[in-house]
């Protein structure tokens, strides 16, 4: 490992540790109630202690986000196409669709709750809809990106329209679609979660709530620090989807 | 004898105009007539925006004349032609593939076999000097090396004619005298037909058998210019008097000399 790739692990890495020592200290000195605040010790303790309870109410969590991330991109790809290269499409559908991502999740979540019950579907639902927009428009962006020049080459050796598009548009618009998705997986877990907090029986959303009600603080803040890691290694999962599939994005530099 | 044959290429009044909504139409092109040999390279000279680079694309059938006569190779062209090479002013490859890979692509489009052709590409590679490159990505080569790979593009099907639109300009000038001889080399071992639009006096005169001096727009000829000089030419030829007296009679063409 190099000097470069050690400073972008340690340098994050020290950034956390500052915050947490000064939470610990606080917790220690000031006597505050661990319902409150619990101390990261604590909560350090009921992750390992509980960590039976906290993996299982993983996984709902986990498959309701990757599903409804899965279920953003086959839609919203394709639907971008449509976007990207029909004008009628664009003056139809990209109104509808800057109206639909303006309504806030949280306020349509007990109506989708209705609409697909306790279950997971509600969760998946909440999930593709946060998820779909970024995906929308960055691939949209990226195809009408494509550079002329490379438009022009593929005239000249008279491609099929077909193979312009597979062969150049989606190439070019890969890493916009790979900038829409690491925004998406993100907006996947809160959507998952929102759907937890209206109505479900499992998940980490739902542990949140059920250890808040029973005043268990540290349970409750051990479920929060399982969500935002299931959140980085979800990001982290589509970082390296795109590395796989960019190798030139990385390939040293002359 | 020559004469006797029907030339290889043959434009005849070609004219070209541009509609613009709400404006009188733009005349790119008033009326252009000349013949091309087969085997001959022509550069297109004029300065920036007399319609060069829109007679070329013609040619090439990326855009249609408004009327005139283009024909090349007994084909009356109104579209682009797979036995055509194009070589643009950027190298235009795609990030995304290798080299070798963006040497292929025309191949890839037009459905031949790989095997073949890849062999060539790799002829081509080293002939422009950059064996061992197949595998690295563009943005791991220097400008020069990535239009020398648009170079081996352009060349990979084997083109009965292979246009260039202004393809040294975007370099710095070692490197564009470098690729001038380079692509007088290609031209001697393929015996490739040539159309170059450049704006370049010295450049025109050091690599043309003929120079078609375009006037500014709406663009004519305003001299055709028969270069004698004997190829193989050497970076010497530059400053040879009778090089500098077709300099001297392409910038009168150009109205900046006397």
């Amino acid at each position: 490992m190099n000097s470069e790739n050690l400073g972008r692990l340690i340098y994050p890495l020290l950034g956390v540790a500052v915050i947490v020592a000064i939470w610990q200290l606080y917790t220690s000195w000031s006597g505050i109630s661990p319902l409150v605040l619990p101390s990261p010790l604590e909560i350090a303790s009921v992750s390992v202690k509980r960590y039976d309870l906290l993996l299982q109410q993983t996984w709902p969590t986990l498959i309701e986000t990757v599903l409804g991330f899965a279920l953003a991109l086959l839609i919203g790809i394709p639907l971008a196409v449509f976007v990207a290269n029909s004008r009628l499409c664009n003056l139809v559908l990209y109104p509808i669709l800057v109206a639909t991502q303006s309504i806030p999740k949280v306020a349509i979540a007990p109506i989708i709750l209705v609409w697909f019950g306790l279950g997971i579907s509600s969760k998946l639902a909440l999930a593709f809809l946060v998820a779909f927009f970024p995906i929308v428009v960055d691939t949209a962006t990226g195809l009408k990106a494509t550079p002329t020049g490379l438009l022009d080459l593929a005239h000249a050796l008279c491609a099929s329209p077909r193979q312009v598009f597979f062969k150049v548009q989606i190439p070019a618009a890969l890493p916009f679609i790979f900038a829409g998705s690491k925004v998406a997986i993100t907006l996947a877990v809160i959507g998952a979660v929102i759907g937890e907090f209206v109505g479900s029986v499992t998940g980490l959303g739902n542990l949140v709530l059920s250890a808040n009600s029973q005043l268990d603080g540290p349970l409750a803040w051990a479920a929060l620090v399982w969500l935002s890691v299931l959140g980085i290694l979800l990001f982290a999962a589509v970082a390296l989807a795109e590395r796989l599939m960019m190798p030139w994005e990385h390939a040293g530099q002359n | 004898m020559d004469s006797l044959r029907r030339p290889f290429g043959h434009f005849e009044n070609v004219h070209k105009l541009f509609k613009r909504p709400g404006q009188t139409p733009l005349v790119a092109i008033d009326t252009v007539s000349f013949d091309l040999q087969a085997g001959q390279l022509i550069s297109l000279l004029g300065p920036s925006g007399c319609g060069k680079t829109t007679f070329l694309r013609i040619a090439a059938g990326l855009i249609a004349k408004t009327s005139g006569i283009v024909e090349i190779n007994d084909n009356e062209v109104e579209r682009p032609q797979p036995d055509f090479g194009m070589v643009f002013q950027q190298p235009n490859l795609m990030p995304w593939r290798t080299v070798l890979k963006n040497v292929l692509f025309p191949i890839e489009i037009q459905g031949d076999a790989q095997g073949a052709a890849s062999g060539r590409a790799m002829e081509l590679l080293s002939l422009v000097g950059l064996s061992g490159f197949e595998h690295a990505y563009p943005a791991q080569l220097s400008g020069g090396m990535q239009q020398r790979v648009a170079l081996c593009r352009a060349l990979v099907n084997q083109p009965k004619l292979l246009l260039m639109d202004e393809p040294f300009g975007a370099l710095d000038e070692l490197t564009r005298m470098e690729m001038q001889d380079l692509l007088l080399d290609i031209r001697a071992k393929t015996s490739a037909t040539v159309m170059l639009v450049t704006h370049s006096m010295s450049e025109a005169v050091y690599l043309s058998d003929k120079v078609a001096v375009f006037s500014p727009r709406p663009a004519k000829i305003a001299d055709f210019i028969a270069v004698d000089l004997p190829y193989p030419r050497r970076p010497e030829t530059r400053y040879a008097p009778e090089f500098t007296a077709l300099e001297h009679r392409a910038g009168r063409a150009l109205g900046i000399t006397r």
